[in-house]
C-alpha cells in the first residue's frame, strides 16, 4: 500500500560543500562558454591590464637593477673622492704652454685622516713594473707607490723594520720596504735593512720587510699559508712613498696642441674612504666635504657617495613603481568595470533562469555564488592569460632590444591575485542584483 | 509529514489530513496609489493526495494563489500552514528551503534552463538540496525514463517539442519527491494530444498518491481532477468535489 517512496532527501545523500562548489565552477564555465566571444572580449581588458603591469614592472626592475648594480660595485659603505679638472675657460688663455696642477693631494688625505681617524682611506697604489737591482742581483718586480698607512689599510704585517712615515712621504725620501720574497732573492745572506736597492737610476734605502699580502688578502687570516710562493712575481714588491713614485715615474700628463703644450699634474686621481658602518656614511661624507671645501679654492675634486646614489636610485624606483601602480590600478579598474557591465547584462538576460532556480530551491546566496564565480572565472582567466603574456613580453624585449628585464616572483602573483580580487569586487554588485530579484517577477520576465 | 501521505492512501483516496491550509489569506498589490486586491479572505484546505483544479477568469488571482501555495510569495495577511507549520512569515532562505524540499513546480512555459540538458534540468532541485552528483544523476535519469524521455537525456530543451519539454518539467517537479505539486496552466501552451499526454501523467501521479494543485482554463482538464475551485475577483466562488 505504500506507494509513496521515502522522501528524497532521506534517501539521497548530501554532497560535500567543496564538491558543490566545483560543480558551480563547471556550471559557470559552461555559461561563459555559451557566449564565447562576449566572454573573450570581456577578458581582454583584464588581460591587457595584467600583462602590461607585469611587462612594465619587468623592464623597470631590470633598468633599476642595472643602475643599482653599477652603484653597488662602488661599494655602499664607501665614499669616493676624485680629482676633477677645473673648467677650462677660467684659465688664462694668453698663456700658450702651461702645467695645470689640480685635484686631490696627499695632504688632503692626511687632513681627512686627522679628523676621521677611524675611517680607512684606500688609495689605489701606483704600480710600476720594473727590474729591481741589488748590485748584480735582479728581480722582475713591482714598484708600488703607496701611502704610509698601507699596512693597516691592507691588513699586512711588517716582518722586520718599519713602514715609511708621513715625514718620509712628504719629503719624497728614497726609502723602500721590500716584500719577503723580494728580500730573499735580493739579499739571500744578510739583512736587507739599511741597504740600498736600485730601480732604474734611483737608489732606495730599505727600511723594512713586509709579508707578502696576497696570502692574507686572498685566503683570509691564514697568514702562514706557505708564504705564497706560488703567487710568483706579484709578490716581489718594493713599496715606496706614493709622492716619490709620482715624481720619479712621471705623473705629468702632457697634451700637445699646435705649437703649445698643456700638462696636467695630478697627485692623486682617486681615493676611497671606507666607513665601517653604513649608517655613518652620510655623516662622514659631510665632514669630508667640509674638509675638502676648506682646503680647495677651486672645485677640482668631486665626492661621490654611492649610498646616496643608491638611495636616489631607490627613490626613483619607488616613484616609478607608484606611477606604475596607478596605471595598473586604472587599467584593472577599467577591466573590472568591463566585466561588471557584461555581468549586469548577463543577469538581466538570465532573469528567467534566476527565477527558475529560486523557485526550485536556490537560496539568495546560491545565486550570489553562481554569478560571483562566473565573474571570478572571467577575471581569473583574464589574469592567467595576462600573466602568461606578461611574462613572455619581457623575454622578447630582452631578446630583441637587449634591455635587461627582471620578472620578479611576486609580480605575476600580485597581478593575478589582484585580477581575482577585481573579479570579486566588481562581481558582487551584479550578483546581488541577481539574488535580490523577486522569484515571482523573475519567473514572469520575458 | 511523510506518514500523513501514507495514511491518507490507506483511506482509499478519501482526503482527511490537511497538507496545505490557507486561513483568511489576502494578497494586495500596490499599483502606484491604487491597491489591487488579488486575493481577499481566501480560506482553503488541501488534503494529502488530492488532485485539485483551480479555475476562473483571467486576472481573478489563480496564479497569485498558486504562488502563495508554492511559497514563492508571502500573503499580505492571513496564515498559510504547510503541514502544521505556518510559513507565511518565514524568511526568504527558509522559504527557499521549503520550495526545494517539499514543493514541485510545473509552469505553463515549461521554464527549463536553456543551457542545461534534459537530465541536468531535472537535477536542478537536487543540486540545491545538496544531493551527491552520482545519486542525483541516477535519480534524474530514472525520472526522465518515467516521463518517457529516457532516450533524450542529453538533449537541450530547444531540441524538444513542447510536450517533451513539459514532461521534463514534470520530471523536474518530481525530483525532490515533493509533498505538493503545483502546476500553473501546464497544458496551456500545448496542442490537445500533447496536453492529453501530460494529463495522463498527472493521473498516474495522482494514482500514486501525489498531491496535485493545477490551474487551468479548460473544463475538460478540470473534469479529470477530484475537486474544482473557482475563483472570481480574488474570492473563492465555488469549491466542489467531482
Ligand atoms: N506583481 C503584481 N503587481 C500588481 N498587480 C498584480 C501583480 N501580480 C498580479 N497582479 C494583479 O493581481 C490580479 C491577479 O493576477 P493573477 O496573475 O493571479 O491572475 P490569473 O488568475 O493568474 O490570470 P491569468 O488567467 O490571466 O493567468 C490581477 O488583477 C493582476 O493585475
Ligand atoms: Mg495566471
Amino acid at each position: 500500500m505504500f506507494t509513496t517512496k521515502p522522501h528524497a532527501k532521506h534517501a539521497l545523500r548530501k554532497a560535500f560543500a567543496p564538491v558543490r562548489l566545483w560543480r558551480t565552477v563547471r556550471l559557470g564555465v559552461r555559461s561563459l562558454w555559451l557566449h564565447r566571444l562576449r566572454s573573450l572580449l570581456t577578458l581582454l581588458g583584464m588581460v591587457f591590464g595584467v600583462c602590461s603591469v607585469i611587462a612594465m614592472l619587468a623592464v623597470g626592475e631590470g633598468v633599476s637593477h642595472e643602475a643599482q648594480e653599477q652603484i653597488r660595485r662602488l661599494g655602499s659603505s664607501n665614499i669616493i673622492l676624485r680629482s676633477l679638472k677645473p673648467d677650462e675657460d677660467k684659465r688664462p688663455s694668453t698663456q700658450r704652454s702651461y702645467v695645470i696642477e689640480y685635484g686631490l693631494s696627499y695632504a688632503d688625505l692626511k687632513a681627512i685622516r686627522e679628523i676621521l681617524p677611524n675611517v680607512r682611506l684606500v688609495v689605489p697604489a701606483r704600480i710600476i713594473r720594473s727590474y729591481v737591482f741589488n748590485a748584480t742581483r735582479r728581480i722582475d718586480g713591482e714598484v708600488f707607490g703607496t701611502v704610509p698607512w698601507y699596512p693597516e689599510m691592507r691588513n699586512v704585517r711588517m716582518v722586520a723594520g718599519r713602514f715609511f712615515g708621513d715625514e718620509e712621504m712628504e719629503t719624497k725620501k728614497n726609502v723602500c720596504i721590500v716584500s719577503t720574497v723580494a728580500a730573499e732573492t735580493l739579499f739571500p745572506i744578510d739583512s736587507p735593512l739599511g741597504r740600498n736597492v736600485r730601480v732604474g737610476s734611483d737608489y732606495y734605502k730599505v727600511i723594512g720587510v713586509i709579508e707578502p699580502e696576497s696570502s692574507r688578502v686572498n685566503s683570509g687570516a691564514n697568514a702562514d699559508a706557505s708564504s705564497g710562493r706560488s703567487e710568483g712575481s706579484t709578490l716581489s714588491r718594493v713599496y715606496i712613498p706614493l709622492v716619490a713614485a709620482k715624481e720619479r715615474f712621471g705623473e705629468v700628463l702632457v697634451k700637445r696642441r699646435s705649437g703649445s703644450f698643456e700638462a696636467e699634474r695630478v697627485e692623486l686621481h682617486e681615493a676611497t674612504v671606507q666607513v665601517a658602518q653604513q649608517d655613518q656614511v652620510e655623516e662622514t661624507a659631510a665632514i669630508i666635504a667640509d674638509v675638502m671645501n676648506d682646503r680647495h679654492k677651486k672645485k677640482d675634486y668631486e665626492i661621490v657617495v654611492p649610498l646616496e646614489l643608491l638611495r636616489a636610485a631607490e627613490r626613483t624606483k619607488q616613484m616609478f613603481n607608484l606611477v606604475l601602480g596607478a596605471i595598473a590600478a586604472i587599467s584593472l579598474i577599467v577591466g573590472g568595470i568591463g566585466i561588471m557591465n557584461i555581468m549586469l547584462a548577463s543577469v538581466t538576460e538570465r532573469t528567467r533562469e534566476i527565477g527558475i532556480r529560486r523557485a526550485l530551491g536556490a537560496k539568495r546566496r546560491d545565486i550570489i555564488i553562481q554569478f560571483l564565480i562566473e565573474t571570478v572565472i572571467l577575471s581569473g582567466a583574464g589574469g592567467v592569460i595576462g600573466v602568461a603574456i606578461g611574462i613572455a613580453i619581457p623575454y622578447f624585449i630582452t631578446l630583441f632590444a637587449h634591455v635587461m628585464t627582471i620578472v620578479t616572483f611576486w609580480a605575476p602573483m600580485v597581478a593575478f591575485s589582484i585580477s581575482g580580487l577585481v573579479g570579486i569586487v566588481f562581481g558582487i554588485y551584479p550578483a546581488m542584483r541577481a539574488a535580490d530579484m523577486d522569484p515571482v517577477e523573475a519567473l514572469r520576465h520575458e | 509529514m511523510q506518514n500523513r501521505v501514507e495514511t491518507q492512501r490507506e483511506d482509499g483516496g478519501m482526503a482527511s489530513e490537511s497538507i496545505a491550509r490557507l486561513e483568511q489569506v489576502t494578497k494586495t498589490y500596490r499599483m502606484g496609489p491604487v491597491l489591487v486586491e488579488a486575493l481577499s479572505c481566501v480560506n482553503l484546505d488541501f488534503k494529502a493526495g488530492e488532485y485539485v483544479s483551480i479555475m476562473g477568469p483571467s486576472g481573478c488571482g489563480k496564479s497569485t494563489l498558486l504562488n502563495l501555495l508554492g511559497c514563492l510569495d508571502r500573503p499580505t495577511s492571513g496564515a498559510y500552514f504547510l503541514g502544521t507549520e505556518d510559513v507565511s512569515h518565514l524568511s526568504d532562505d527558509d522559504l527557499s528551503e521549503i520550495r526545494g524540499s517539499r514543493l514541485g513546480f510545473i509552469f505553463q512555459s515549461y521554464n527549463l534552463v536553456q543551457q542545461l540538458t534534459v537530465v541536468e534540468n531535472i537535477e536542478v532541485p537536487l543540486y540545491y538540496q545538496g544531493v551527491r552528483a552520482d545519486l542525483s544523476r541516477q535519480r534524474a535519469s530514472e525520472l526522465a525514463a518515467r516521463v518517457g524521455l529516457g532516450d533524450r537525456l542529453d538533449h537541450k530543451p530547444f531540441e524538444l517539442s513542447g510536450g517533451q519539454q513539459q514532461r521534463v518539467g514534470i520530471a523536474r517537479a518530481l525530483a525532490n519527491d515533493p509533498l505538493v505539486i503545483l502546476a500553473d496552466e501546464p497544458t496551456g501552451n500545448l496542442d490537445s494530444r500533447s496536453g492529453a499526454e501530460i494529463l495522463h501523467l498527472f493521473d498516474e501521479l495522482h494514482g500514486q498518491g501525489k498531491t496535485l494543485i493545477m490551474v487551468t482554463h479548460d473544463d475538460d482538464v478540470a473534469r479529470r481532477s477530484q475537486r474544482v475551485i473557482r475563483l472570481r475577483d480574488g474570492r473563492v466562488e465555488s469549491d466542489v468535489y467531482n
